[in-house]
């Protein structure tokens, strides 16, 4: 079970980072989220994958009967989904105001903050006075 | 005790969340930013005294014994780091309500930057990996509205690169937390030091070790992986990239500092020799950046980059003058770092525009904000006898201890190349005249054109960072010693491990 979800995650993974090496924001997008999921879960399966109870404590008792399914990880996953939604909704938010701003999501074509030519280094050797 | 250490990030969330209820109101919010920063300010100086007196002092939230619960830990290497980001957090709030326009401010820039002071914090006080790695979040995410508020197109630009190679390495920070957890069972970093010694698989270490500098190299801004700085950092208003440069840049490097000491066994030298390397590249490839450009943001954000060398110098080095010295080059760095950007805003305000051919006569107009510049900066290039002299001289003299003349050699050469593209600012935008003085001569009629109120907002931060700077070159005595302990601490990490680890704590 484990090494098939290690495969899982080594295929999604290289998918992501194949994605977001794209110029389309849109792909890198997309690679965001595959690869955001795959490290969710390289989290889960650090957890161990087993087939056991829950961790509750039987009336009475003073500890859980082992062996018992480890719930850190499940909530480490949750905080990093929740976090990484968030994030995803803002670069969705960005990609959407840069195709209005813009008109283009290609990020090859985005050169407004650093500009292909600058006047400025362009004619910097002869305006320099020494 | 436990509430004080949770003060730095609660405080910041809790007059965050007032200022974006507030933010229609400018008085109101400009209010709670005010006593927000101030509040902040209070809270680190009570918890600096603390860790001084004390050494490293703990408290386990919810009184979950350590390595189970949430754990809040200051030694001394966090509390000034805590106290330089009230400091650079207090000096920037007062210089945003001079430099953020009111359409921001309504769109709610000071809650956004109260949020980012609490991520910051929070950064510092943690004393477990997966919550560094939600206060990063906290960060980022603050930041990245900070970054593009107002929506120009230019910041839209520049804000697809910062979003986009940050999240990458937030992503990669998620894998490594994983597979540590999966490796030892545990997060707490005084825990991982005892767990991770005793893990036997060389192999997994060093790929977790890598994985760890990719994702904190990249917040950092290490050579190769900080192109999205330059590409993105002159974009925002000034005030946004001074508080960015000041803090974020150095959240990665605490975050390494933290991870290649307390975190992993100390006789690892494999991360050592690749931060080495990382170190002198970005220290070479970032001045070299700044000595090619000719707009005044864009050179102070490539010496960022450069600076960031130094720092992660003093780390690969591993002596405990080299760990000191990184200390000093921190305190350093974030005064005059902050403070040169606070500078290029008002040079900006008063000669119209950041490209150094298009501006000129700054010393005739203000010599005040001209000798401000020149101790910065002079600083900065590592001048005696400004704060930027001891901190090089301890990291040069920790390289020549160790017979690494090359990087000491390194160090020189970067030291050098800032002053040339530091002077290059100098002799345009402060020594040679007005390019178009003739037409537009009240471009630059001084800082006295300027209403007193905005005056006092933009002048103020600069003169008392600039004094701090002096104070640390003329006096450095105190903060060696601090630094001094400062390594001795993270270099034996037994007293962080026993004031989180020991029941005593609780």
């Amino acid at each position: 079970m484990e090494s098939a979800l290690v495969i899982v995650i080594g295929v999604m993974t290289a998918t992501g980072v194949y994605l977001m090496l794209a110029s389309n924001l849109l792909c890198y997008l997309f690679g965001l989220i595959l690869l955001s999921n795959a490290a969710n879960l390289v989290i889960f399966v650090a957890g161990r994958l087993t087939r056991v109870v829950p961790p509750l404590i039987p009336k009475g008792a003073e500890a859980p009967v082992e062996p018992v399914a480890n719930a850190l990880p499940q909530a480490m996953i949750l905080t990093a989904i929740v976090i990484g939604f968030g994030l995803l909704a803002f670069t969705l938010a960005l990609v959407v105001g840069c195709y209005r701003e813009l008109g283009t999501i290609d990020a090859d074509n985005m050169r407004l903050a650093e500009p292909l030519s600058e006047p400025s280094t362009d004619s910097s050797p002869e305006h320099r006075g020494d | 005790m436990g509430w004080l250490l949770a003060l730095p990030f609660l405080w910041p969330i809790t007059i965050g969340l007032l200022a974006f209820v507030a933010r229609r109101q400018p008085h109101l919010s400009r209010g709670l930013s005010m006593a927000g920063c101030a509040g902040l300010l209070l809270i680190a100086v009570s918890i600096f005294m603390q860790a001084l007196d004390q050494g490293p002092v703990a408290a386990q939230m919810g009184n979950w014994p350590a390595p189970f619960g949430i754990t809040l830990v200051v030694d001394r290497l966090s509390a000034i780091m805590l106290l330089l980001a009230a400091l650079v957090g207090l000096s920037v709030a007062v210089f945003a309500l001079a430099d953020v326009d009111q359409h921001r401010e309504t769109l709610g820039f000071h809650g956004f930057y109260q949020l980012l002071l609490a991520g910051v914090c929070g950064s510092f006080v943690t004393g477990d990996l997966f919550n560094l790695y939600v206060w990063f979040e906290v960060m980022l995410i603050a930041s990245f509205a900070l970054l593009v508020l107002g929506g120009e197109r230019e910041q839209l630009d520049g804000g697809v690169k910062y979003v986009a190679l940050n999240l990458v390495s937030t992503l990669f920070m998620l894998m490594a937390i994983g597979m540590i957890y999966g490796l030892t069972g545990t997060l707490n970093m005084a825990a991982l030091h005892l767990a991770l010694a005793e893990v036997d698989q060389p192999a997994a270490i060093h790929m977790l070790a890598v994985l760890l500098i990719i994702a904190f190299g990249i917040k950092a801004a290490l050579f190769p992986l900080y192109f999205w700085l330059p590409a993105s950092y002159h974009v925002p208003p000034v005030a946004v990239t001074a508080v960015f440069a000041g803090l974020l840049t150095k959240v990665g490097v605490y975050a390494l500092i933290r991870t290649f000491t307390v975190i992993f066994p100390p006789d690892f030298g494999f991360a050592r020799e690749l931060l080495l390397v990382a170190a002198l590249a970005t220290m070479l490839s970032g001045v070299l950046g700044a000595a090619a450009h000719y707009e005044f943001r864009r050179i102070l954000a490539f010496h960022i980059v450069s600076q960031i060398g130094f720092l992660v110098l003093g780390l690969a080095l591993f002596s405990p003058l080299a760990l000191a010295g990184t200390v000093f080059y921190m305190a350093h760095n974030i005064v005059a770092k902050t403070n040169l950007l606070l500078i290029s805003g008002t040079a900006k305000r008063m000669a119209g525009s950041f490209e150094l051919l298009k501006i000129g006569g700054l010393y005739r107009a203000s010599p005040l904000l001209a000798t401000v510049f020149f101790i910065a900066a002079f600083s900065l290039a590592g001048f005696p006898p400004l704060s930027g002299f001891w901190a090089k001289l301890m990291l040069v003299n920790a390289s020549l201890q160790q017979a690494a003349y090359w990087v000491a050699a390194i160090a020189l050469v970067t030291g050098a190349l800032t002053l040339f593209s530091m002077s290059k600012i100098w002799s345009e935008a402060f020594w040679k005249p007005h390019p178009q003085s003739t037409e537009n001569t009240d471009a630059s009629s001084g800082l006295n054109a300027l209403p007193r109120a905005e005056r006092f907002q933009r002048m103020a931060p600069a003169i008392v960072l600039v004094a701090i700077t002096l104070a640390l070159g003329l006096f450095p005595q105190p903060l060696v010693e601090f630094s001094q302990a400062a390594a001795d601490e993270l270099l034996d990490p037994s007293g962080y491990i026993r004031a989180v680890l020991s029941p005593a704590a609780r």
